[in-house]
């Protein structure tokens, strides 16, 4: 029953807040969403801890743990029969944690971070109408519900995007992330008719019970004779591929930071990209029927976690460094899984909502306290103006590169990164070496990126000055402004704050980002024995559909010495690097780009991928776009159709005019013409 | 001798001018008039030649209708052209075409 409370709680304050602002006024509005939000986190965490606490429970009867609660019927129409039903199992309660939290802090933050803005009513409806499409997403007991969900966080996402829809950039960039994900969208459809025409059905455990029985069948596409199973997993890891901005369609996740911070840490960062690893997870049975699809997975999931971090390395939008970030960590999760360690993929998955949520809310304290400027090079020295704000994202950065002493513990990202690393050496499949490499190089990458990122934000001398977001403040300041900033006008020049002060972000900011750093800092140690050792995980994914490899990790902590202390060093190769480069020598970094031109550039350019798709792809459909506006409408239809039909007619008007001279022997003459010709027709016809 | 060939020839020469003086004309609404009032006696002789052709009286008779008819016309015409040079000032044929598309 709370099950219920859970996803329509937020869809209820949506309704109210989105449809009702007017009469209950934008206070109200808040109140409802956030309270609801809170309802539903407080709803999902028993609903977790039960799936937890499962394990002294015998292996075999525990299958029946997972409910189904039906809520209506839905289709009816000869073969495909399908009901509305809410799935919780320990895969959902996982995602049902994460999300609900997330989504509730992040309302909160929006308290705060979106306080001076007029549409606050419809940023809330927004944030719950996202968070109650996320929930019919991980509670979907059948892929149309799923496919609904997927899509309804698609819209919510466009709308969020795009909530600032008097920014060109920003509705260029909604729309950019909405074709994207429909390329992703068509093979996950594709995907789901497949399996309905193969298996009869669209639920998902007697899609998955099935599966098996259909090993090595096989069958025409696109005039090649191909694995079925290969086939339908990778048409639906296109459609994770869309959602999860895995390399190719990843475009739209960096030019989606034109929407607002929180909708970034809420959306782009904790909990939809990660849709396509929860998708692969909850079908990971039907993936391991295909060796193949697996190591598409695999590669496609270790490119993009190495092709995101070198990005990374050079971006100076600090929101941009974090959805690149994002992007490599999601790449992690998805070699994770097609390694066959879905557990620690999800476990990736739990604990990046976590300190990438903080990191992203973090960085929307920097650039609120930064009014509005939100690039890297203008920041500096910041760490004793904010410095609760400093602090959690130190907890974040060090979750995320994974810093901790093997054998005694670490941070959150130190159990989940180094588990995907161990499983990536540990397994069978062809490619897992190649996804181990890139594990522990990325590994290496994402500690510069993230360190950088702290060392330009936090440290070394202000850099303010140039920035023309702070121009304006301090120029306002001083023109309206006439308390407190009375002090300032006599050290403009020489520290580079421009006579700015950033100020500490109000408290409705810094508690979400206290509560993430508590999951940044203690959710790896508390809950990695539940997700990813043998014996305990088993007990917990054996009430979900998440094909839980024991043996994998059981042998993940057999690898070698060197293979568990790779990442650290990586880790601290790269904070040593980023130490050295932007605080040891300030000018390491522009000789660096000077020297590697053209590495530089290519890295800046994000590998040239916009410029190739807006050559392959973008301009030729513009082209054909062209084409049938001028020739195909304007040429035929219009010249035929409307503007044809005018013109016969203007014409014949014309000439019906001339007639019409007014003249009364005209009129005469026509009518002995006609009487003539009426007579001789007569004469004629007699004869 | 003159038969009724030429009684049709006559008739036929009047209503061709009464024809052409309405096509023609582009000076006075009268002569229009005056071109109707030719075109009724070419038709009045046309008649009143067949009937004595035919030796049918009917046809003289129906003459007189044609002239009487001719007259009460003659009348209403000239006095819509009384009211209409009231109006325009003019009874010149070229002026007249307020009719125009």
């Amino acid at each position: 029953m709370e099950i219920k409370l859970i996803v329509f709680l937020p869809l209820l304050a949506a309704l109210i807040a989105g449809l009702g602002q007017r009469y209950i006024g934008a206070k109200a509005a808040k109140i409802v969403t956030t309270g609801a939000l809170f309802a539903s986190c407080a709803l999902s965490w028993p609903l977790f801890v039960y799936f937890l606490s499962l394990g002294d429970l015998s292996l075999n009867d525990s299958a029946s743990r997972t409910m189904i609660v039906p809520v209506l019927d839905w289709v009816k129409s000869g073969d495909l029969v399908f009901n509305w039903e809410l799935r919780v199992d320990a895969l959902t309660a996982v995602m049902l944690v994460v999300v609900t939290t997330v989504s509730s802090l992040v309302h909160l933050y929006s308290w705060g971070y979106m306080d001076e803005d007029p549409d606050q009513p419809r940023f809330f409806a927004y944030l719950s109408l996202f968070t109650f499409a996320m929930l019919m997403l991980v509670t979907a007991n059948n892929l149309v519900q799923m496919f609904f969900g997927w899509e309804g966080v698609g819209l919510a996402s466009y709308l969020l995007i795009g909530f600032w829809y008097k920014k060109p950039s920003a509705n260029a960039a909604a729309i950019k992330a909405f074709v994207v994900n429909r390329v992703g969208d068509l093979g996950f459809m594709l995907g789901i008719f497949g399996l309905f025409w193969l298996f009869g059905t669209v639920s998902i455990p007697e899609i998955l019970t099935a599966a098996p029985d259909k090993v090595g069948s096989s069958v025409g596409f696109l005039g090649y004779r191909v694995d079925t199973m290969s086939l339908l997993c990778c048409l639906l890891f296109i459609g994770a591929m869309g959602k999860s901005a895995q390399l190719g369609l990843h475009t739209w996740l960096p030019d989606a930071m034109e929407g607002p911070t929180p909708v970034s840490a809420l959306i782009h960062a904790a909990t939809m990209v990660t849709a396509g690893v929860f998708m692969v997870c909850r079908l990971s049975p039907l993936f391991e029927t295909s060796q193949f699809a697996l190591n598409v997975v695999t590669i496609v999931g270790a490119t993009t976690a190495l092709f995101a971090a070198t990005v990374g390395l050079v971006q100076n939008d600090i929101k941009r460094v974090i959805a690149y970030s994002t992007c490599s960590q999601l790449g992690y999760m998805f070699f994770a899984a097609g390694t066959g360690a879905y557990g620690a993929a999800m476990f990736h998955l739990f604990t990046h909502a976590f300190f990438k949520a903080l990191l992203f809310l973090g960085a929307g304290s920097v650039i609120h306290a930064m009014h509005h400027e939100q690039d890297m090079r203008y920041y500096g020295g910041l760490r004793k103006h904010i410095p609760i704000t400093f602090w959690a994202m130190m907890a974040g950065t060090l979750a995320i590169t994974g810093v901790g002493i093997v054998g005694l513990g670490g941070f959150a990202g130190f159990y989940s990164k180094d588990a995907i690393i161990e499983a990536a050496f540990a397994a069978t499949g062809p490619w897992h070496m190649y996804a181990f490499a890139i594990g522990v190089f990325a590994a290496l990458l994402t500690s510069f990126y993230s360190w950088r990122l702290i060392f330009l934000t936090f440290f070394g001398k202000p850099r303010w000055e140039q920035s023309e977001h702070i121009q304006h403040a301090v120029h306002d300041a001083h023109g309206h402004d006439d308390h407190g900033h009375d002090a300032h006008g006599h050290h403009e020049s020489h520290d580079g704050t421009a006579g700015y002060h950033p100020h500490e972000s109000p408290w409705s900011m810094l508690v979400p980002l206290a509560v993430l750093t508590l999951g940044a800092v203690f959710a790896g140690f508390v809950f990695h024995n539940g997700f990813i050792e043998a014996e305990e995980g088993a007990t917990f994914w054996v009430n979900s559909t998440l094909a839980f490899n024991a043996h994998l990790m059981h042998e993940m902590h057999l690898v070698p010495m060197w293979v568990k202390l790779a990442s650290t060093v990586a880790m601290l190769v790269g904070l040593f690097t980023a130490w050295m480069m932007y605080i040891r020598s300030n000018d390491a970094p522009a000789r660096l780009a000077a020297n590697f031109q053209p590495l530089y550039k290519f890295l800046l350019n994000k590998w040239y991928f916009d410029e190739l798709y807006n050559l392959i792809f973008v301009r030729p459909a513009f082209w054909i776009g062209r084409q049938f506006w001028k020739i195909g409408d304007e040429g035929i239809i219009d010249r035929f159709g409307p503007n044809g039909s005018a013109w016969v007619v203007q014409q014949g008007s014309r000439f019906a005019v001339r007639m019409q001279s007014g003249y009364l022997y005209t009129y005469a003459l026509v009518m002995l013409l006609g009487l003539v010709a009426a007579i001789s027709w007569f004469m004629v016809q007699a004869r | 001798m003159i038969g009724i060939e030429h009684y049709l020839v006559v008739s036929s020469i009047l209503f061709v001018l009464g024809v052409l003086g309405i096509f023609l004309n582009r000076k006075n609404v009268i002569i229009i008039l005056m071109a109707i009032e030719l075109i009724l006696l070419s038709v009045n002789i046309n008649l009143v030649a067949f009937s004595a052709f035919l030796g049918d009286l009917t046809g003289q008779v129906f003459a007189m209708f044609v002239l009487t008819v001719a007259a009460g016309e003659a009348a209403i015409g000239l006095a819509i052209l009384v009211i209409y040079f009231r109006g325009r000032g003019t009874i010149a044929v070229d002026d007249a075409n307020r009719m125009k598309g």
